[in-house]
């Protein structure tokens, strides 16, 4: 049965714990309607309509069959958004390392930018919580795997809070999977990255096709910093990031990478916005999709370049390559230009498979089904192969081609 | 080896080729001239098969096969090659990796062993030298990026990897400065044997200074309005493609 959408909120605020005024901040702002230009493209009433249950902690979980697990080095497992103490292992850490829970430290959130950031302060049950010393660099990636393993309407509030010091340099992989259910996930990543620090970060999500996955990541820039941020979006019903960039320093390189593959009725949003504040700084965003059937996906990239920023090279990509006639792209780069010497460029396809690409593949000898095979690994290849982390990389790269393979 | 008789096609139901007669044996060079809009890139694509070419009559015989039946993966791997005017840039497929599968979907045909990485690098390092690429190239995206030298230099790789036996080369020096061309030609000389035939099409005489063909054969609207030997080309450049057009208009 379907569950009303107009007192979705009221429904939500009845099952889950809240702290503080956030619940009072939610019910204020009320889920989002495609009325509101944040969210022209992308109605969550499916969501609204879930009969919703607060996600429960689960000891039976198992980290079976999860990808990066043949990667060494700390992990971390929140089952349901709840902490799995049996699951996670962090070993020895170097001297300034922090890798544990949210829940066990004090924390503050970020001030919320809509109904779901709202949601997520009020009832965040726990999340990853990582701190890097200044002058710390930490080789080994962190593994964090997020499992759902609710039934429908089962309904989680993740919160994650990343810290690099000044100098310092680290990896993260996030893995987010579930039961074939259509529970929702609401989580919210902080990242506060210190001067001259260097941070990989990976977001490897393949939930259920029935579930949703809201997602916002804050992320705060020092000056001389390096950040990649890669999503590989495979799974959700719907499933929203909302990439939140600061560039807050000068001589900052941001690259924000993405690849969504959905299929059947999946639609996968990413809505970005990058705020350049200071001069002689990059930020590249790449966004390759591949769609099939009746999917939809929606890219919003706005790089706002304020006054001062001179010197800013940004660059905005989107690529998308329809596999059938029913599926569907909004696409929508966008530049805000307040300073005067920049470079931003800004360009975005939407196509079906290039027949002249295709027939100069078989010119060269390979069958038709062989050409359309390596148009479309290539597209995707040319994401994941700015993934630094060497067995990340690997490791999502076949998995994306069988996932491809495997129509 | 290359028999084409009475070949008329055209595209969305506009006649190019307006009937024309060819035969190319083993060991034998010929040349195709003609003006802008001629025909000769659509013949270039019709026997290399591209499906947006309608032939409306006529057949092309290749080594005994129906040419026009087999697909053009199915060409190229029986030995006819044609070398694109305008290589088509794939972004995201390493060129290495482009390379490999072509040559190897060409000896799986002929019932020949896949060749590892380490045995068709050393293959391809072979080719490169003769072609003076830059071996950085190959690890780019297939032509992308690549300046207009780089792109002809990179489809003559190609035509020596895959060691055709009918080779069509479609325009080839368009673009190539001087130094450029003599690569160019220089690697076409090379892959020259008794075994095998070349078909240039060009639309510039220069390129007949380092490549000499056997034949010379002028297409203009659709037909091929003259042959003969390598001299033709030389008249062609001295007195222009207007001589053949005003000829053709006096004898009409």
């Amino acid at each position: 049965m379907v569950a009303p959408a107009n007192n979705a909120v009221d429904r939500l605020l009845a099952v889950l714990p809240t702290r503080g005024e956030g619940g009072a901040s939610f019910a204020e702002m009320g889920f989002p309607t495609t009325r509101d230009e944040d969210w022209r493209f992308t109605s969550v009433a499916p969501i609204a309509e879930l009969e919703f249950t607060a996600a429960e902690a689960d000891a039976a979980a198992k980290l079976e069959g999860c990808i990066f697990s043949e990667i060494a080095g700390p992990q971390l497992v929140f089952v349901n958004g709840h902490f799995s103490n049996e699951l996670s292992g962090v070993g020895e850490l170097p001297e300034g390392m922090e890798i544990g829970n949210l829940a066990s430290a004090a924390f503050k959130p970020c001030e919320a930018e809509d109904a779901f950031g709202a949601l997520n302060a009020a009832s965040f049950t726990d999340g990853s919580r990582v701190r890097v010393a200044d002058g710390v660099c930490f080789e080994t990636p962190i593994r964090v795997y997020y499992l759902s393993t609710g039934g429908d309407g089962a309904t989680a509030n993740i919160r994650n809070h990343i810290t690099l010091g000044a100098n310092s340099k680290a990896t993260i992989l996030e893995s987010w999977t579930g039961a074939d259910a259509a529970y929702f996930n609401n989580t919210i990543t902080e990242l506060s990255i210190g001067d001259n620090a260097q941070l990989e970060h990976v977001k490897f999500q393949d939930e259920s096709t029935a579930a949703f996955h809201v997602a916002g990541l804050h992320a705060t820039m020092g000056r001389d910093c390096r950040v990649a941020h890669h999503s590989i979006a495979l799974g959700g019903r719907i499933a929203r990031n909302n990439i939140r960039a600061r560039l807050d320093g000068t001589g900052i390189e941001a690259v924000l990478n993405g690849l969504y593959l959905p299929r059947g009725k999946q639609l996968i949003d990413h809505h970005m916005v990058v705020d350049h504040l200071q001069p002689h700084c990059d930020s590249h965003e790449y966004f390759n999709g591949i769609l099939d059937d009746h999917a939809r996906a929606v890219f919003h990239g706005r790089i706002h370049v304020h006054k001062g920023a001179d010197k800013t090279d940004a660059k905005q990509t989107n690529k998308n390559l329809l596999l059938s006639d029913n599926a569907t792209v909004n696409t929508k780069p966008q530049l805000e230009i307040y300073a005067d010497d920049v470079k931003c460029t800004h360009g975005a396809t939407i196509g079906q498979m290039n027949a002249e690409q295709i027939f100069y593949l078989r010119a060269r000898g390979l069958d038709e089904e062989a050409a359309r095979r390596m148009i479309m690994h290539a597209f995707a290849g040319e994401i994941i192969a700015r993934i630094g982390c060497p067995p990340a990389r690997e490791e999502l790269d076949r998995l994306v081609w069988d996932r491809l393979e495997d129509k | 080896m290359l028999e084409i008789k009475n070949l008329k096609a055209g595209v969305e139901g506009t006649e190019i080729l307006k009937g024309i007669d060819l035969i190319i044996n083993a060991g034998e060079v010929h040349a195709i001239m003609g003006p802008n809009g001629s025909g000769k890139s659509t013949l270039a694509q019709v026997l290399a098969g591209r499906a947006a070419f309608e032939v409306a009559e006529g057949s092309v015989t290749y080594k005994g096969h129906d040419l026009l039946e087999l697909a053009p993966e199915v060409r190229v791997r029986e030995g006819l090659f044609l070398a694109f005017q305008y290589p088509v840039e794939i972004p995201g497929v390493n060129t290495t990796y482009f390379l490999r599968a072509a040559v190897n979907a060409v000896r799986e045909h002929h019932g020949e062993a896949a060749l590892n990485a380490v045995d068709f690098l050393k293959l391809m390092r072979e080719k490169i030298e003769l072609l003076q690429l830059d071996e950085a190239l190959l690890k780019r995206s297939v032509n992308e990026g690549f300046s207009g030298g780089e792109k002809k230099r990179a489809e003559i790789l190609q035509m020596a990897l895959l060691n055709p036996t009918m080779a069509v080369l479609d325009e080839t020096d368009s673009g190539l400065d001087i130094d450029a061309l003599k690569v160019v030609a220089n690697g076409v000389n090379t892959l020259k044997r008794a075994d095998n035939a070349q078909l240039i099409i060009t639309h510039y005489q220069r390129l007949l200074d380092y490549i000499v063909p056997d034949f010379v054969h002028v297409l203009y609207d659709g037909r091929i309005v003259k042959s003969g030997g390598k001299e033709l080309a030389l008249e062609l450049e001295e007195k222009g493609y207007d001589w053949i057009t005003n000829g053709e208009l006096q004898t009409a």
